[in-house]
């Protein structure tokens, strides 16, 4: 579906600096699969997604999206995608319904076709008894569902989400979550960008971790986790004044496993959790808490870069 | 891979972007006519019964006979229909870019920024005309024109306003504040109002100024319509106005093709 190699991008800066923001990073796309850009703000995701969505030109690489060079068929390409941009861009001061009519004309679709599709994608989103409510009386989660819903007035084979669920509550995310499985199932094939470690679980088949414009690693997030971390981490959580003492004393204590020092607590990261816990809390200074939980992909994050992906 | 692809039309495209704006207007449309046969009509009403007396008693030749009045409302075509285009291209596109953020969902979509663009300008040829033409029509009813070549001062208005609307355009996606196209409003905009022979002849005024005067658009624009309303419109100076606008329009039409590339994709 898409097949970057040593793609980059490249922005002008004043006084004839340049500032990269992609740096020359291959990927390769598969019908039908969810793929994620896991990386924190700047890491270049967004620059990605644009090229992607043909509305930013490579500055040098290649880059096929459904087949065709994004250089010379932005407009077909355009044609055939669902972009949803991480500020909706939803008009305001029109209704849902008009919201729809006005994006489907954007595609020259008969009006036959887009009152057909409107209805279907209003009890997709949920939003059937909103129909001729004005946008901006819309709640976050609401807004952002109407976004992804009119993404796929030209029901494309391909749909792309920045961020789709960065500023939702908890229970916002889990309906958008619940939604997007649903279009995977229905064989849409997904590329999204995230900075939450548990939405590229959830959500992605396939991800690739970037920083700094590059890609630092690549795989399931199963197969990501095994390889960059032990199964558990023990979390001890300490006064921040006696960390460097715990975790020096933790370091010679536990000299095999690797040890993040966070500015408020530790990770330990172990094979057997129960094992180090119980080390860590026989120190001498022991913990405030101590938890231990699987490893995740903020883990792998922090393994490959020294960074935490949310601060 | 070589595959054959079916041509992608372009004007379907171009079509979406204008029933995004028509669909914006129906909305405001009564209130936008009210506006547009108001003003003129304040403006008529007001000079004919005050200032034109004071100006009539002291007939000037450069008149040429006219009433001020029937003088005037050609210059008051021009002038709106500047008015209008300004507007609505400079800050109609500045917030379609940043605040509404329609040009950004466009993006996204099979058109290209020259679509958005072509179908931005159609709506604002469009709302030039009405305007043009509510001014017009108040013309007709107070009895001003005396040409009935009149009515072509009508597309004449159309043009004068493109001369404006296209740079304006180009201007309205490259500034990053809206304070920008205030000034230009004030600097720009009100100084080209005053001094384009719209409330007073050229010849009237002082020779150093007069040479400051002729390479602004609008007073091409307020000759053409007033040679059409009040008659005896020399065919070798209407080609110049009609030139000198066409040029400008188009030359707004590249640069605003070159801003809008800029401001929509990179």
């Amino acid at each position: 579906m898409v097949r970057a190699q040593n793609l980059h991008k490249r922005y002008a800066k004043r006084r004839g600096a340049e500032f990269t923001a992609v740096d020359g990073i291959d990927f390769t796309l598969r019908r039908g699969e969810c793929f994620g850009f896991l990386g924190p703000n700047g890491a270049g995701k967004s620059s990605t997604m644009r090229m992607i969505g043909c509305v930013s030109t490579p500055t040098s690489g290649e880059l096929e999206v459904l087949g065709l060079d994004v250089r010379e068929h932005g407009r077909r390409i355009r044609s055939r995608l669902g972009v949803v941009p991480q500020d909706d861009a939803l008009d305001g001061e029109l209704s849902v319904t008009e919201n729809f009519l006005l994006y489907g004309r954007y595609f020259a679709l008969p009006r036959r076709v887009i009152d057909e599709r409107t209805r279907e994608l209003l009890e997709f989103a949920q939003l059937t008894d909103k129909a001729d409510a004005r946008v901006d009386e819309l709640s976050g989660g609401m807004r952002r569902r109407l976004t992804i819903a009119r993404a796929l007035i030209n029901q494309p084979e391909l749909v792309l989400l920045d961020e789709p669920t960065t500023g939702l509550d908890p229970q916002a995310r889990h309906v958008l979550w619940e939604r997007l499985f649903r279009l995977k199932r229905d064989g849409v094939t997904l590329i999204l960008t995230t900075h939450y470690m548990d939405e590229a679980e959830q959500l992605c088949d396939r991800l690739v971790v970037m920083d700094q414009g590059r890609i630092v690693a690549a795989g399931t997030p199963r197969e990501l986790i095994d390889a960059h971390c032990a199964r558990e981490v023990v979390e001890a959580r300490f006064d921040p004044d006696d960390l460097a003492t715990a975790a020096k004393a933790l370091g010679a204590a536990l000299a095999e496993q690797r040890i993040e020092t966070l500015p408020d607590r530790l990770l330990v990261y172990a094979d057997d959790g129960e094992a180090t816990l119980h080390t860590v809390n026989r120190q001498e200074l022991r913990p405030i808490t101590s938890l231990i939980r699987r490893s995740s992909l903020e883990d792998v994050f922090l393994a490959l870069t020294g960074r935490t992906l949310v601060d | 891979m070589t595959t054959t692809l079916p041509p992608l039309r372009r004007w379907p495209l171009v079509r979406g972007e204008v029933a995004f704006w028509l669909l914006h207007y129906r909305r405001t449309w009564r209130s936008s006519i009210v506006m547009n046969i108001a003003n003129p009509l304040l403006f008529f009403v007001g000079i004919g019964v005050g200032l034109g007396r004071l100006v009539d008693t002291s007939a000037s030749a450069s008149l040429h006979g006219a009433s001020y009045l029937a003088f005037l409302a050609p210059g008051l075509l021009a002038a709106a229909a500047m008015q209008t285009a300004t507007i609505e291209s400079a800050a109609g596109s500045f917030l379609s870019l940043r605040d509404r953020r329609n040009y950004r969902a466009a993006a996204c979509t099979p058109l290209d920024p020259i679509d958005v663009l072509a179908g931005h300008l159609l709506f604002i040829a469009f709302r030039i005309a009405t305007s043009a033409a509510a001014v017009l029509l108040v013309m007709l009813l107070f009895g001003v024109a005396r040409s009935p070549l009149v009515l072509l001062a009508l597309p004449a208005a159309v043009l004068t306003g493109l001369a404006f609307a296209t740079p304006g355009m180009a201007l309205g996606v490259t500034i990053r504040s809206r304070e920008t196209f205030f000034n230009t409003f004030r600097f720009v905009i009100m100084p080209m109002y005053l001094f384009s022979g719209t409330f007073v002849a050229v010849d009237e005024l002082p020779a150093v100024i007069r040479p400051i005067v002729y390479p602004l658009p609008l007073w091409h624009g307020v000759e053409l319509c007033r040679g059409l309303a009040l008659g005896g419109l020399e065919p070798g100076r209407a080609v110049l106005h009609l030139t000198y606008l066409t040029v400008l329009a188009t030359a707004g039409l590249l640069l605003a093709r070159r801003a809008y590339r800029r401001a929509l994709h990179d």
